[in-house]
């Protein structure tokens, strides 16, 4: 085959576009920082309803008050105005308590999906969410399969509502967060990820008639920094049970590390296919336009 | 100034600016029925969009916490980049598999192309809640590169810029700028290249959006195939709406089309007819496949499992048949139904992973308001005129100018 300068010009350019790009979509996930995550472990056997965690929660983050125990009818969910609720539930063992809010994941899925790393995991644990950072595509919405992050619908300049464990206001300082310091009954305890699977076996072990046998969040889509433990079995307290123990970034690893592959091999392939399928042309009319 | 001067030259002497502003002006007829239609429904969804970025996008769409994705994201973008995968796959039969005879349909099925991309791509921005910070996966702020979006992203940006330099030599001769026309040509080759590749990643990407939703989207629409299955799809997806949209601008810009070209035209939607064929059976064959594996006879007595099956064989086999029949038959008008049939069984599909399947389990389903639907029809004919606007003006159907055809 006659390779002409033009040509060779063109071949050359296109592989250079291609490995320039290609090292530039590499998706592998950041590597998981060698600092210890922190989370909260909450215990549901101890908790007895009082919401004071939903008051002071919407105190710290700017938040409308909480409508009053006496108006709430059924499990409620978190939203835009509030990032913390806890249900009552009728279960096996009588009325107990579940609280929710954002789980933490150690492999956030929301973190894989944001385009602008507006939804990021921090090295000590907790998820975040950064203004400056976000376009609104609430792609994070979709991917998590808690469904925590919450979107302004109502507002010209929206902004995405979930739990941040008080990152920005307290926990950097050195503080508890606001949740975890006013709980009266003790149900949160905030340490590192690795105490507080020591210290949720520990109370199992102890108490083995009180607790199921279970950390809710010890291997749920990966492991989670909020850790729960709880008397009865997690779907009677309306934990969602159907979430995988894989983490939620593992699905699209496949499809983003074949990205690069198929920015070399193909291209390669097209100019070899357009080179073989005009070779019965003569070779000064080799020109393709 | 300088080179502005030597455009107008080439362009009869006429100044650059004028002629632009002349060729502004419509053409034609103004009440057709289609403008009849269009105008009120265009200026209605103008004040919906005003009224979206006022107010936020709760004001105008029925999208719910559970439900953050509707119908602008499950039809106009991502339906409609299934629809104008045509235009890699023609570049591909033309430029790298050499094959002449689909040279005349190029230029319409990239402009076809490009739009789409540009329009449905930028009906994205109307449901971003922070559309200005758009470029912040563009200038680094920040690179989130475990997005399988940013990819998309991305691509979208990059084959909107590819396929703009495939359809550039027909600008050049519209502003009779030949020596432009001839730099330009010469990327040709380089753009198609990079656009099938991209294309190949961001068709797939798409579905690949939807793989971290794992238990959201009901099983019989979810496994990790879904990014292979869009880019089957759309590859006949593109085709069937290269037929349609052929077999429309046939009849509506007749006068643009050379006798030549208009006779070609019959043996042009018979070929596409027998890739259609063929890729609808390995699209098929691989639905049937993950459907085994995935061992869910049991989801099939269901309601959401006769939905699955009217989508399978009515609207995957069934037209995959008359394809098959009637480019053995020869008859023009069963592969016009099969390609309309097809380009339904493609919007059925994709509003199964996106919307209908998306989160089928919840008592409150999602039903796009009428204010999403207006919108979504203003993007549409907002198209539609523009691209009326080009055909009218630029040679797409029309044959090139003398000094471009010399050099063929």
């Amino acid at each position: 085959m006659q390779l002409h300068r033009r040509d060779f010009f063109k071949v050359m350019g296109a592989t250079g576009i291609t490995l320039a790009l290609g090292k530039e979509l590499k998706a592998a996930p950041d590597a998981i920082s060698k600092n210890e995550f922190h989370g909260i472990l909450y215990d549901s056997s101890r908790c007895t309803g009082c919401r004071g965690c939903e008051y002071d929660c919407s105190e710290a983050n700017n938040l409308p008050e909480p409508i009053p125990s006496k108006e709430i009818k059924g499990p409620r969910k978190t939203d835009e105005t509030r990032r913390t609720v806890v249900n009552e539930y009728n279960t096996s063992k009588g009325k107990v308590y579940s609280k929710f809010q954002c789980m933490h994941c150690n492999q956030p899925a929301c973190g894989s999906a944001c385009l602008t790393q507006a939804m990021t995991k921090t090295e000590e644990g907790p998820v975040i969410w950064r203004a400056d950072k976000c376009m609104g595509c609430r792609y994070c919405m979709v991917s998590c399969p808690f469904d925590i992050p919450k979107f302004e619908y109502h507002s010209a300049n929206p902004k995405i509502e979930k739990c941040t464990m008080c990152f920005d206001t307290r926990v950097q300082k050195g503080e508890l967060p606001a949740c975890v310091e006013n709980c009266p009954n003790e149900a949160l305890t905030f340490g590192t990820r690795r105490e507080l699977i020591h210290e949720a076996r520990r109370r199992i072990y102890e108490k083995p008639d009180v607790y199921v046998d279970q950390i809710y969040g010890e291997h749920e889509a990966g492991g989670t920094c909020w850790l729960y433990i709880s008397p009865v079995p997690f779907k009677e307290i309306g934990l969602n049970t159907s979430i995988q123990k894989a983490s939620y970034p593992e699905l699209t690893k496949g499809f983003l590390y074949s990205v690069p592959s198929v920015f070399v091999l193909v291209p390669a392939l097209l100019l070899g296919i357009q080179q073989a399928t005009s070779k019965d042309k003569p070779a000064n009319t080799s020109n393709h336009e | 100034m300088n080179s502005s001067r030597i455009i107008s030259a080439d362009n009869d002497g006429k100044h650059i600016w004028r002629f632009i502003f002349s060729e502004l002006k419509p053409k034609g007829k103004w009440l057709t029925p289609f403008n009849i239609i269009s105008i009120p429904i265009i200026l209605l969804g103008i004040v919906l969009i005003v009224i979206r970025f006022w107010k936020g996008i709760g004001a105008v769409t029925n999208l719910s916490q559970e439900i953050p994705w509707g119908l602008w994201i499950g039809f106009d973008v991502v339906t409609g980049v299934a629809f104008a995968g045509g235009a890699y796959v023609i570049t591909f039969m033309v430029y790298i598999l050499n094959m002449k005879k689909y040279h005349s349909i190029v230029r319409v099925t990239v402009l076809n192309g490009f739009l789409a991309y540009l329009f449905y791509a930028g009906a994205l921005l109307l449901d971003l809640g922070r559309p200005w910070n758009v470029i912040n996966p563009i200038i680094g702020n920040n690179f989130g590169v475990s997005s399988v979006l940013f990819l998309v992203a991305w691509h979208f940006l990059l084959y909107m810029i590819a396929q703009l330099i495939e359809f550039s030599p027909a600008i050049a001769e519209w502003l009779g700028a030949k020596r432009a026309h001839k730099i330009l040509s010469g990327m040709t080759l380089a753009a198609v290249i990079f656009g099938i590749t991209l294309s190949m990643l961001h068709q797939s990407g798409l579905g690949a959006l939807y793989l971290m939703a794992k238990e959201k989207i009901h099983p019989l629409w979810y496994s990790e195939f879904i990014p292979i299955m869009f880019f089957v799809s759309s590859i006949f997806a593109g085709l069937s709406m290269v037929i349609f949209e052929g077999s429309i601008s046939h009849k509506v810009f007749s006068d643009q089309i050379s006798d030549k070209d208009h006779k070609a035209q019959r043996g042009i939607v018979h070929g596409l007819a027998k890739i259609c064929t063929g890729t609808m059976f390995v699209y098929f064959f691989l639905q049937l496949l993950v459907f085994i594996h995935q061992k869910h006879w049991g989801l099939i007595n269901t309601p959401m499992g006769y939905w699955y099956l009217l989508e399978m064989i009515g609207f995957v086999f069934l037209p995959m048949v008359l394809f098959f029949y009637s480019y053995r038959s020869n008859n023009l008008f069963l592969i016009r139904l099969a390609a309309i049939l097809t380009m339904l069984g493609v919007v059925l599909n994709r509003l199964n992973v996106t919307i209908i399947g998306f989160r089928w389990d919840m008592a409150i389903r999602y039903v796009p308001s009428w204010m999403e639907i207006v919108v979504t029809l203003t993007v549409l004919f907002t198209e539609i005129w523009i691209f009326r606007w080009v055909i009218n003006r630029l040679p797409v159907l029309r044959e090139s100018t003398s000094f471009a055809k010399v050099k063929e």
